[in-house]
């Protein structure tokens, strides 16, 4: 179904290292336009290690090697032309916890777009803030109380409002690690649909624990084990009938 | 273990509910087949006792579909399987429907019986038929049952092949009861009643045909419903 | 059919056992943390009295310190005692230097006169039998006095000729006598006071003349050996103030800045935890140590001015500066990662996302840990005793480099003084204006926090 689509993110025999310790051994797989890709597997078994590899955070870890090639639109994202500022621009990321800066809500919006310089007057920002949090469907939870911390929201909310100032820098890919694990089944819910409807905007990865969410949510899903990709494929098919026992078995909780 | 694809679940709760679910549908079937098989008893041998007997003890058919579909239920509500662990809470809901209605068919013959029992008692040619036609069907019956115990889809393929058999038989019973209501108006009643069972043995087959079915879609998660003969056979080879 | 559940409910009379074995633990645990308690409370209770104790004992010595006896008198400035010549007037052609050397000439000439004699001359009128016991009579006022007199002339010539009523220290042994610090019933040979003195004083006392008055002196003068009456702490404050500056713009941000770039920069090697090693050792060296550190390199190599605030200020630099990095450091890995990683996935980079987001959550703590450490600069006497800050100086520092003293320092000298009866209070005096100074560094380390953290 989603074949037909244009690749987005390829990624060829990708290893990570951490240190002595191989963590992710020859990753190799397409990300297709405007899909939910969810990546599932044990705790440990090298998704998020993957998932930070598409904005290069791991960058930010000591000891940390990368080999292998990935491409964004058939651009290597290791070149050295390529800043990372400018990838992480293109490849934004939500993170496990709720992390909004503690400053207002506004601020925490329009950080992204100051810092890359996005918008030239302050009408500008203002259109952006408001647009991202609409998006976001945060607006109208939010729009009377817009110069108050962001720290003061729920958790969902907390969640909502770092997706939306993810998408205020226009990114076109949106990883996401883990986005619903601290929040509760309503909040979780109402992210879900959100990321359903914001797949018509951008390409989607992300890392979840909870199955049943990547069932519910995603196009295609990933699983994998002990720094492995042990099977890709659409998720339909992935939680009717996964072509390897390994994937059975993981899905339908049994040790192998 | 009646199913080796139960076990292991970091659950133990979890592998007791699919066994039981598996366990209590064997049961049943075997209820389901002492059904028929009374019913095919009482039928040739005009026992109305046991006919009687048939009867009644649909209703346990019953109370053991409702339970079964309610354990099912609890199991989807609380589990949330996933692939195979789905496939099988699923075949199971739809063999338990195969299975009540063989009991249905079983309670019938008993009132093919028991609504006429005054009527000309059948040739003993026509009898022979019709408890060779039973046998086979029981027979398959429970082939299909281990075969989905087992999840063995080669031996599913087997007993649905042998539908056909089935077909065949009561093709040829009709033909044989119309030729000799044409021939013997007095036969009519008796033929009819013949009819009845062999139409009756024939839906067992059916039932059986369809629990072999969902044995297949039990390993492959593919429905065979309405696949030909080769597709069949596709199916199975890439299982 | 049912589902199976969990069979987990302990057999009834496994209850009752291990009900009781719990129960019977149950009042053991409660004796201990009873006990426990018990000693908290009481630990806390001793440690306030103690507090108590030393507040009490430190205040009921030092605030009569804050007033002195001073000596109301009318001063006549007559003009035959004070026979100078006019006060020099800058000229329009004259050169600076050129005036300069007039105008010291004319200081030189007007210190020649005896203002002593006006002192003693008002006095007289007072003390009618003064004129027999001059020597008693001038030690009535304390020997300072006569520069205050001058210090007038100076800045007022106009004033010859004219009578000024002023307040004027005693004696420092007056103050003693009169605060009864001394006992009244020693013999003669024992008081510091003759027996005319302690008369005319007794008497003056009486009659208001000498009151007990709030003590400027104590604040605007510099030490004294002379006039000990007059002797005050403007040098020592003048002193730890210019150390604090020094420590506040030297040893602050250069902590502060080591601090970031070893917590946030700083490659993992051996010759970072070496460093690190280092500043934890730094802040476990005796203070004693940096002050024959400053005494060697600062004066030793550098020859910079002994007894200089710019010195001490230097010394104790370099002894807050573990103190400051290593609460920083700690700040600093306080604030959550997941705010960097979140600066960071919006494309900042490691700058900006430790100059946007983690500094201005470490900036409360910082500040307390930077004030903490200026704090204990400020109380530190060992090291400054060693680059000489504990020789006497007389004279108000205008500047880091010129000599002074320490307020710690002036406490630990005027704790030597022989005039014990006078300096004990005024030691406690100067520890009430240290812990003052020390409150109001927290006040504000208190305040700055309070303001930051209201920020977001």
């Amino acid at each position: 179904m989603t074949n037909s689509a244009p690749i987005k993110i390829s990624a060829k025999d990708v290893a990570v290292f951490y240190g002595n310790n191989q963590a992710l051994h020859g990753i190799s797989m397409d990300v297709y336009q405007n899909e939910v890709i969810a990546f599932i597997g044990p705790s440990g078994c090298g998704k998020s290690t993957f998932l930070r590899c598409m904005n290069r955070m791991n960058d930010t870890i000591e000891h940390c090697r990368v080999t292998g090639s990935i491409l964004l639109d058939n651009q290597d994202i290791h070149q050295p032309e390529l800043d990372v500022v400018q990838l992480r621009a293109q490849v934004g990321m939500v993170f496990q916890k709720p992390n909004p800066f503690p400053k207002s809500i506004y601020e925490n919006i329009a950080y992204g777009p100051k810092l890359h310089g996005l918008a030239a007057r302050k009408a500008d920002l203002d259109d952006i803030v408001e647009s991202s949090l609409r998006r976001a469907g945060l607006w109208n939870e939010v729009k009377d109380r817009l110069d108050q911390p962001g720290t003061g929201l729920s958790g969902g909310q907390q969640q909502r409002l770092c997706i939306a100032r993810t998408i205020a820098v226009s990114p076109e890919v949106i990883l996401m690690d883990e986005p619903c694990s601290a929040l509760d089944p309503i909040a979780t819910l109402i992210i879900e649909e959100l990321i359903d409807e914001l797949k018509q905007n951008f390409t989607i990865v992300m890392v979840t624990h909870n199955m049943q969410q990547a069932a519910r949510i995603s196009d295609r899903t990933a699983f994998f084990h002990l720094g492995n990709l042990i099977e890709l494929g659409n998720t339909n098919d992935l939680f009717t009938n996964p072509k390897l026992k390994r994937t059975e078995d993981y899905i339908t909780g049994r040790y192998g | 273990m009646p199913n080796s694809k139960l076990g292991s679940h970091y659950s133990q709760a979890y592998d007791a509910e699919l066994h039981q679910a598996v366990v209590c549908l064997l049961q049943m079937a075997t209820l389901a087949q002492q059904q028929l098989t009374d019913a095919m008893a009482a039928f040739t041998t005009a026992n109305l006792t046991l006919a009687q007997q048939v009867k009644a003890f649909d209703r346990k058919v019953n109370t053991f579909e409702v339970e079964i579909s309610e354990h099912c239920l609890l199991i989807l509500a609380r589990r949330q399987p996933a692939a195979s662990d789905l496939r099988l809470v699923l075949s199971v809901l739809k063999a338990v429907n195969d299975i009540e209605r063989i009991g249905d068919l079983a309670k019938r013959i008993a009132k093919v019986l028991l609504k006429e029992p005054d009527s000309n008692r059948p040739q003993p040619a026509q009898l022979g038929q019709l408890t060779l036609m039973g046998t086979k069907v029981l027979q398959m019956l429970s082939r299909a049952l281990v075969a989905f115990e087992r999840v063995d889809v080669s031996e599913a393929l087997t007993v649905l092949r042998a539908d056909s058999a089935i077909d065949a038989d009561y093709a040829g019973i009709t033909q044989q009861c119309l030729q000799d209501m044409r021939q013997n108006a007095e036969q009519i009643t008796t033929s009819l009643q013949i009819m009845q069972v062999a139409k009756a043995l024939e839906r067992v087959g059916d039932h059986a045909r369809n629990i072999c079915e969902h044995t297949i879609f039990l390993r492959t998660s593919r429905n065979v419903a309405h696949l030909s003969d080769t597709e069949l056979q596709q199916v199975v080879d890439e299982g | 059919m049912k589902i199976i559940t969990d069979k987990s409910i302990p057999h009834t009379a496994t209850l009752s056992l291990v009900q009781q074995k719990v129960i019977a633990s149950l009042r053991h645990r409660q004796r201990k943390e009873t006990w426990f308690r018990r000693l908290g409370y009481s630990a806390v209770l001793i440690s306030l009295a103690l507090v108590a104790i030393l507040f009490a004992n430190i205040f009921s010595k030092g605030l009569p310190a804050f007033w002195q006896s001073a000596i109301t008198l009318d001063i006549y400035f007559d003009p035959q005692i004070i026979a100078i010549s006019a006060k020099p007037e800058r000229r329009a052609d004259e050169l600076t230097a050129d005036y300069q050397q007039r105008f010291l000439a004319w200081q030189t000439e007007v210190g020649f006169i005896n203002f002593n004699r006006l002192i003693t001359d008002s006095l007289q009128k007072l003390v009618p039998d003064g004129t027999k016991h001059k020597r008693d009579l001038a030690r009535l006022v304390t020997s300072g006095e006569r520069f205050a007199l001058r210090d007038m002339v100076v800045a007022e010539p106009s004033i010859i000729g004219q009578t000024r009523r002023l307040n004027l220290l005693t004696d420092a042994n007056i103050d003693v006598w009169l605060k009864g610090n001394i006992d009244r019933s020693l013999p003669d040979e024992q008081q510091q006071l003759s027996a005319n003195m302690r008369d005319w004083v007794d008497a003056l006392a009486a009659n208001g003349v000498i009151k007990n008055r709030f003590s400027l002196a104590l604040f605007m003068n510099a030490d004294s050996r002379s006039s000990l009456a007059s002797a005050g702490l403007a040098g020592a404050f003048m002193g730890s103030f210019y150390m604090m500056l020094v420590v506040i713009f030297l040893a602050v941000p250069m902590a502060v800045g080591a601090a970031i770039y070893l917590e946030e920069f700083a490659p993992r090697n051996k010759l970072t935890d070496l460093v690190e090693v280092n500043i934890n050792n730094l802040a476990a060296v005796p203070s004693i140590v940096f002050g024959l550190l400053g005494a060697s390199v600062l004066i030793g190599w550098f020859n910079l001015p002994m007894s200089a605030p710019i010195v001490g200020g230097l010394v104790l630099s370099l002894m807050t500066l573990p103190t400051v990095i290593i609460a920083t450091r700690s700040t600093l890995k306080a604030i959550p990662p997941s705010i960097r990683q979140a600066a960071l996935g919006l494309g900042a980079s490691k700058m900006q996302s430790i100059f946007h987001h983690v500094l201005p959550l470490a900036i409360p703590g910082i500040l307390t840990g930077a004030i903490l450490g200026v704090a204990q600069a400020l109380g530190e006497t060992a090291p400054l005793l060693l680059i000489g800050m504990k020789s006497f100086v007389a004279s108000v520092p205008a500047s880091p480099l010129e000599q002074a003293s320490a307020l710690p320092v002036q406490i630990y000298l005027w704790q030597g003084n022989e005039l014990r009866n006078f300096f004990e209070a005024r030691t406690s005096a100067a520890i009430i204006v240290l812990l003052m100074m020390m409150l109001s560094l927290n006040g504000v380390a208190i305040w700055l926090r309070r303001k930051y953290q209201r920020h977001w």
